[in-house]
C-alpha cells in the first residue's frame, strides 16, 4: 500500500500533536525563527520563489498556484492582510477539520510566514461556526500559545517584524466559503461575493490589499521551507507537485482523509480507502466535491489523480474530496439532494442563481416524485447552461456543472424514471 | 452599560471588538450575536439584537442584516436542544435519511420543527457539516457525532431527554 500522510498529517497520530511542546519537538517554527533572524538572506521574495518552486496550488479548490498568487500583491505601504479560509464546507470535504484539530500550530506557522512574504502585519482565520466547539478551541488555543511563546506580536522575538493573528468564527453560511463572499462576512455583512475586478490583492479586506488561501495551503507553508522545495514537490509530478489530502467519503470500507502523493492511480487511492463498500462493483465518484463534475466507473478508473487527468476527463481535482458511489445507487436522487443544497445555499443577488437553483431543484423533485415530463431533462440543461457563467461568483457553475455532468452520463436512468412514475433504475 | 447583556456577554463582545482595527466594529457583530445567543438559550430577540447594535454602536439593520442571514442565529425560541443531521451526499450515501426519519418518527415531528415541551428543535440543515468520511453524522448543541447507527442516536435521545 502506498505511503501516506508524509507533509502535513506527518505528526498527527503523535498524542498531543496540537500542543505548542509537540510541534517545537517535530521541528515547528524553526523556519519562522530562522527568517525572523535572517532577513536579508530569508527575503520575502526569497520564500515566494521557494514557493513558486515547490509548485504548491491552491486547496481550496480552484488550485491557483500560491507563489504566483503572493506575487500579485502590491509593494507598497499600505496596510495588508493575509486571510486563511477555514470555513470548510464543500460537500464530501472535511480535511481541513483535521488540520484545526491536530495540527494548528503548522497553519499559524504558515500565516506568520505568508504574511512576512506578501508585506501582511495581520492576520485572520476565518473558521465556519459549525467548528465553533470542536476545532475553534483548538486554533485559538494554538494562538494563544505561540503569542505567550513570543512567536507573534508586535516585534517577534525582536526582528523589527510585527505579526498579529486573530481567529473568526464564522455563523453557518455555504457561500461564506467563496473568498470575496467570506471577506464580506469578515467585514461583519452578509457573505455575499464581490465582483471582480477588482481582486483581493488590490482591494480586499476594509479595501485593503489581502490575500486568501486554503487552510491546507498554508499549514503546508512551513514544511516546504523547511525541507526545501524540491522535496516536497518531487512527491508528485511534475505539473501537480506535492500532496494532497483526500476526504475519501461514501461507500468504501475505510472512509477517511488521506494524505496522499499526487499521480497516484485511482485504483491506490480506493486500495488506501479499503476498496469498495461491501464488496460491490464501484459505479460513480464525485472526484473532488459537490460542485465538480461526477465521473462514471470506467471513466475514473483510468484517471490518475491530479490536476490535469481529470481536467481531462472532463471534471477537477478540486478540493480531493472524493465522493465514492457503488452500484445500486440512484443517481437522480443524488442529483436531487445535490441540488437542493445549492437551492438552500444561493445567497440570492444574482437572478441566474437565485431563480435557476430553484427551477432545478424543483424538476428534479417533480421527476423523483413520478411527475416528470418527457421535456424535464432539455429543461435542465437548459437552466443549468443559462446559470453557468451568468453569476458574480463561482456558485453559478458549482451548481450546474453536476445536473450536466449527471445527465450527460445518466440519461437513461433519468429519463427510466420520468417514464416509469418515479421508479428508479438502480435498484 | 447595557442592561439586556449580561456581563459575560458582554465581556465576549468585547474579545470580538479587539480584534479589529478602530472603526471597524462591525466586524464584530457574528460573534456578538454568538455571545448573545448563548446568553439567551439559543435564540435571538429584538431586544438583544439591539442592545449589541447599542453597545458596539452600528445601526440596527446591520445587526438584523446579519441575524437573518446566517443559519446559526435563530430569531425565535426553537428549544433547549439543537440537533442537525447532515443530510448532504456523503452522508445521505451512508444513510443520513434513515436516522433522520428515525428521529422525526421518535420525536414526533418534521425536521424544522421542535417538540412541543421545547425540549428538542431538529434544525433543517442543508449544509455538509465537514465530518463527510465519519458519515452519516448530526450535531447536538454543536457536539459533532459521527459514525451514527439507530442505536447510538436513540442513546443521545434518551440522554437528551432525561431517560439516561
Ligand atoms: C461557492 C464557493 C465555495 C467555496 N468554499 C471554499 C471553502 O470552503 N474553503 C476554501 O478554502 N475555499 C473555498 N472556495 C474557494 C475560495 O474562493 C478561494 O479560491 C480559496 O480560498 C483560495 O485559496 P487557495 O488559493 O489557497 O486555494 C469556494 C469557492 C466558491 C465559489
Ligand atoms: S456530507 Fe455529511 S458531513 Fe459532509
Amino acid at each position: 500500500m502506498s505511503k501516506y500522510n508524509q507533509v502535513i498529517y506527518a505528526n498527527i497520530n503523535e498524542s498531543n500533536s496540537w500542543t505548542l511542546d509537540e510541534y517545537l519537538k517535530q521541528g515547528g517554527y524553526s523556519v519562522w525563527k530562522q527568517i525572523l533572524s535572517d532577513q536579508s538572506n530569508k527575503t520575502s521574495e526569497w520564500v515566494i520563489e521557494e514557493v513558486k518552486k515547490s509548485g504548491l496550488r491552491g486547496r481550496g479548490g480552484a488550485g491557483f498556484p500560491t507563489g504566483l498568487k503572493w506575487s500579485f500583491m502590491p509593494k507598497n505601504d499600505d496596510q495588508k492582510y493575509i486571510v486563511c479560509n477555514s470555513d470548510e464546507s464543500e460537500p464530501g470535504t472535511c480535511h481541513d477539520r483535521d488540520i484545526l484539530k491536530y495540527n494548528p500550530h503548522a497553519l499559524v506557522e504558515g500565516m506568520a510566514i505568508a504574511g512576512y512574504a506578501i508585506g501582511a502585519t495581520v492576520g485572520y482565520n476565518y473558521v465556519r461556526g459549525e467548528f465553533m466547539l470542536e476545532c475553534y478551541p483548538r486554533i485559538d488555543a494554538a494562538v494563544k500559545d505561540a503569542y505567550d511563546a513570543g512567536l507573534l506580536g508586535v516585534n517577534v522575538l525582536d526582528s523589527g517584524i510585527d505579526f498579529d493573528l486573530y481567529n473568526f468564527l464564522g455563523a453557518g453560511a455555504y457561500i461564506c466559503g467563496e473568498e470575496t463572499g467570506l471577506l464580506e462576512s469578515l467585514e461583519g455583512k452578509q457573505g455575499k461575493p464581490r465582483f471582480k475586478p477588482p481582486f483581493p490583492a488590490n482591494y480586499g479586506l476594509y479595501g485593503k490589499p489581502t490575500t486568501v488561501n486554503n487552510t491546507q495551503t498554508l499549514a503546508t507553508i512551513p514544511k516546504i521551507l523547511e525541507k526545501g522545495a524540491k522535496w516536497y514537490a518531487d512527491f508528485g509530478t511534475e505539473k501537480s507537485p506535492g500532496t494532497l489530502i483526500f476526504s475519501i467519503s461514501g461507500h468504501v470500507n475505510k472512509p477517511g482523509n488521506y494524505e496522499l502523493p499526487l499521480g497516484i492511480s485511482f485504483e491506490e487511492v480506493i486500495d488506501v480507502a479499503g476498496g469498495i463498500l461491501d464488496g460491490k462493483k464501484l459505479k460513480a465518484v464525485i472526484p473532488g466535491g459537490s460542485s465538480t463534475k461526477v465521473l462514471p466507473a470506467e471513466i475514473i478508473q483510468n484517471c490518475t489523480m491530479d490536476y490535469e487527468s481529470l481536467q481531462d476527463a472532463d471534471s477537477a481535482l478540486g478540493t480531493g474530496a472524493m465522493v465514492v458511489i457503488s452500484e445500486g445507487t440512484c443517481m437522480v436522487e443524488l442529483l436531487k439532494r445535490i441540488s437542493r443544497f445549492y437551492y438552500a445555499e444561493s445567497c440570492g443577488q444574482c437572478t441566474p442563481c437565485r431563480e435557476g437553483t430553484g427551477w432545478l431543484y424543483r424538476i428534479l423533485d417533480r421527476i423523483t416524485n413520478g411527475q416528470g415530463k418527457e421535456s424535464d431533462l432539455a429543461l435542465l440543461v437548459d437552466v443549468a447552461g443559462r446559470i453557468e457563467g451568468n453569476t458574480i461568483c463561482a456558485f453559478g457553475d458549482a451548481s450546474a456543472w453536476p445536473v450536466q455532468s449527471f445527465i450527460k452520463h445518466y440519461h437513461h436512468e433519468f429519463e427510466y424514471m420520468i417514464q416509469n412514475k418515479g421508479k428508479t433504475l438502480a435498484a | 452599560m447595557s442592561e439586556v447583556l449580561t456581563t459575560e456577554t458582554i465581556k465576549e463582545i468585547d474579545h470580538w471588538l479587539s480584534k479589529f482595527p478602530v472603526g471597524k466594529q462591525r466586524s464584530a457583530i457574528i460573534g456578538s450575536l454568538h455571545a448573545a445567543q448563548h446568553q439567551n438559550h439559543g435564540f435571538l430577540t429584538s431586544e438583544l439584537m439591539d442592545a449589541v447594535a447599542a453597545y458596539i454602536d452600528v445601526p440596527k439593520i446591520q445587526v438584523y442584516e446579519v441575524a437573518t442571514f446566517y443559519s446559526m442565529f435563530q430569531t425565535k425560541n426553537v428549544g433547549k436542544h439543537e440537533i442537525s443531521i447532515c443530510t448532504n451526499i456523503s452522508c445521505m450515501l451512508r444513510g443520513s435519511d434513515e436516522i433522520l426519519s428515525h428521529v422525526e418518527k421518535r420525536l414526533g415531528i418534521d425536521v424544522g420543527e421542535s417538540t412541543s415541551d421545547g425540549n428538542i428543535f431538529l434544525k433543517q440543515e442543508e449544509e455538509c457539516l465537514a465530518a463527510c468520511t465519519g458519515a452519516p453524522m448530526m450535531m447536538v448543541d454543536h457536539v459533532y457525532i459521527e459514525n451514527l447507527d439507530i442505536r447510538k442516536v436513540d442513546e443521545i435521545l434518551d440522554r437528551l431527554e432525561g431517560k439516561s
